[in-house]
C-alpha cells in the first residue's frame, strides 16, 4: 500500500526516470543491432570469423557490469557523460545474443534452400537479403529479445555512475535502507523487462517460417 | 558475354579434375561431351563423383584441372551469375524458398531478371500447367504441398527463364514409387516437346534407362564408359554388367530368397 501511495505521489520521477531507463536500454540495443548483425553474418559467412567475433563477446559478457562501468569511466570524451558511457557498456552486453543467434539463424537456414537459390544465380546479396536473413529472422529476434530483456536489469546499475534510470531509486533505497524506494525501482524495471519479452516475443511467432 | 554455337557440345567437360581442399580427390581424368537436345545420365553410386560433376556445370565447384565449357566457351569465362541464370537447376531435396509461395517461387529467376509483373504472372500460369500442376495452388506454400507437386514446381522453377540446359541431381530420389514413375512419364513428355540440353544424375538404373539419350557410368571419380540404354542392355563392360545383374535380382523375387 505506501509502495502504491509513493509511486502516485512522486509520479513524475517515476516517469522520467522509466523513460531515461528506455533511452538507455532502447539506444544500447539498436547499437548492439547494427553491430551484432553484421558480425553474425560474418562469423556465419566466414568461418575464421567464428571464433575471434564469438569468443570476444564471449569474454566482454565475463566482466562484472560494475567493473566495466568503472573501466570506462576514465575513458576521454566517454566519460565525459555518464549516459554515454552506460550505453557503451549496455551495447558491448547485448552483442553476444545478438551476434550468436545470428549466427546461429544463417547456419540453420536449409543447405539445400541455398545451394537452390546459389544454382539459379542469386548474387550473394540476393541470397543473404530475400532468403537467409528472412529465414533467421525470428531466431535473430528472439536473441534482440535476450538482449534487450538483460538490458533492462542491468541499466540499473548504470546509475551508480550517475546515467540515470530505474536504478537511481534503487540505489537512494539502498543508501537509506528503505525497501520502498527499492522497490519503487525494480518493480517498474521487471514490469519493463516482461513487456518487452511479451512484444517481442509475439514479434518472434508472427515471423517464424512456417 | 557467352556467345551460342549451334555447333559441337553444349557441354564439354576437358580433363577435368576436382578434388577436396584436403587433398581427397573426387574426380579425376573426366572427358565427355553432352550433345544439344539429349539427356545425358550421370549413373553411379555415392561417391562416384556424379554430383560433383553436376556442379562443375554451373560452377558451384570450380574444377582443381581441366575446363568445362558451356557453348563452346570456359565457363570460367565471363559472369558466372548469368551463366546460373541461363541453366536450369533442380536437386532433389528441391529447396523452394518456405517463405515464398509457389508463384513466387517459380518466378524467382524472371523476377530477378526484371520481368514485368504481367509477363511473370503470364508464365508462372503456363508452367504451372506444363508440370501438371492446378492454378489454385500458386498462392499455396511449400509446406502446404505433397513431396510430388513440391518437385514439379521445383521443375518449374527451374525452367522459368527458359534456359537452354537443364541440371538435375536425382530430382524424382524422394518420391514413393508410383509418383516418380508419373514424374518420369512426364518429364519424357516435356522432354519431347521442349529439347532442353539435360545432365541428369540418378543412381537407379532403371530411371537411367528410361529416360536417357546416354548413360555415362561413373565409378570412384573415374567415367567408366558412355552408352546408349540399348547398348547399356548389352555391354560387356563388369561394371554395367554387375549394374544391370543387381537390377534383374531386383525383379526376381527368388532371387531374394536366396533359391535361385
Amino acid at each position: 500500500m505506501n509502495l502504491i501511495h509513493f509511486l502516485l505521489q512522486n509520479h513524475e520521477q517515476v516517469l522520467e526516470l522509466t523513460l531515461e531507463h528506455l533511452w538507455l536500454v532502447g539506444i544500447s540495443t539498436v547499437l548492439a543491432v547494427l553491430v551484432g548483425i553484421p558480425l553474425g553474418i560474418m562469423s556465419a559467412h566466414w568461418p575464421v570469423w567464428n571464433k575471434p567475433v564469438l569468443g570476444t563477446a564471449n569474454i566482454i559478457q565475463t566482466i562484472p557490469s560494475l567493473a566495466l562501468f568503472g573501466f570506462l569511466l576514465p575513458v576521454p570524451w566517454l566519460g565525459d557523460r555518464a549516459d554515454r558511457l552506460a550505453i557503451l557498456a549496455l551495447t558491448l552486453y547485448a552483442l553476444l545474443p545478438v551476434i550468436r543467434n545470428t549466427y546461429t539463424g544463417i547456419r540453420g537456414v536449409d543447405p539445400a534452400v541455398v545451394e537452390a537459390g546459389r544454382g539459379m544465380g542469386l548474387t550473394p546479396r540476393q541470397l543473404l537479403f530475400q532468403v537467409e536473413l528472412p529465414l533467421a529472422l525470428s531466431v535473430i529476434l528472439s536473441g534482440v529479445r535476450v538482449a534487450v530483456v538483460v538490458s533492462v536489469g542491468l541499466a540499473t546499475i548504470a546509475a551508480a555512475i550517475g546515467a540515470g534510470g530505474l536504478g537511481e531509486f534503487i540505489f537512494r533505497g539502498l543508501a537509506m535502507v528503505n525497501n520502498q524506494l527499492i522497490l519503487a525501482g525494480a518493480i517498474p524495471a521487471a514490469v519493463l523487462a516482461l513487456l518487452a519479452d511479451f512484444g517481442l516475443g509475439w514479434l518472434e511467432k508472427r515471423l517464424r517460417p512456417r | 558475354m557467352r556467345q551460342t554455337s549451334d555447333y559441337g557440345p553444349v557441354i564439354e567437360f576437358r580433363d577435368v579434375a576436382y578434388v577436396l581442399p584436403n587433398g581427397q580427390p573426387l574426380l579425376a581424368g573426366l572427358n565427355l561431351q553432352v550433345q544439344r537436345g539429349e539427356t545425358l545420365i550421370l549413373l553411379g553410386r555415392s561417391g562416384s563423383g556424379k554430383t560433383t560433376s553436376l556442379k562443375l556445370i554451373n560452377r558451384l565447384l570450380i574444377p582443381t584441372s581441366g575446363e568445362v565449357r558451356v557453348n563452346g566457351a570456359p565457363n570460367a569465362e565471363g559472369d558466372v551469375i548469368r551463366l546460373r541464370r541461363s541453366i536450369g537447376y533442380v536437386i532433389q531435396d528441391v529447396g523452394l524458398f518456405p517463405h515464398y509461395t509457389v508463384e513466387r517461387n517459380i518466378g524467382l529467376v524472371p523476377r530477378i531478371e526484371g520481368w514485368t509483373v504481367e509477363r511473370i504472372q503470364q508464365r508462372v500460369e503456363e508452367l504451372l500447367q506444363m508440370v501438371g500442376l492446378e492454378a489454385n495452388l500458386a498462392s499455396r506454400y511449400p509446406h502446404q504441398l505433397s513431396g510430388g507437386q513440391r518437385q514439379r514446381v521445383g521443375v518449374a522453377r527451374a525452367l522459368a527463364a527458359d534456359p537452354a540446359i537443364l541440371l538435375m541431381d536425382e530430382p524424382f530420389g524422394a518420391l514413393d514409387a508410383l509418383t516418380r514413375d508419373q514424374l518420369q512419364r512426364e518429364f519424357l513428355s516435356l522432354q519431347q516437346r521442349l529439347g532442353k540440353t539435360v545432365v541428369f544424375v540418378t543412381h537407379d538404373l532403371r530411371e537411367a534407362l528410361r529416360l536417357g539419350s546416354r548413360i555415362a557410368l561413373l565409378e570412384a571419380g573415374r567415367l567408366v564408359t558412355v552408352l546408349s540404354p540399348e547398348d547399356f542392355l548389352r555391354s560387356k563392360d563388369p561394371l554395367a554388367a554387375a549394374y544391370l545383374h543387381a537390377f534383374r535380382d531386383g525383379l526376381d523375387p527368388a532371387a531374394n530368397r536366396g533359391a535361385s
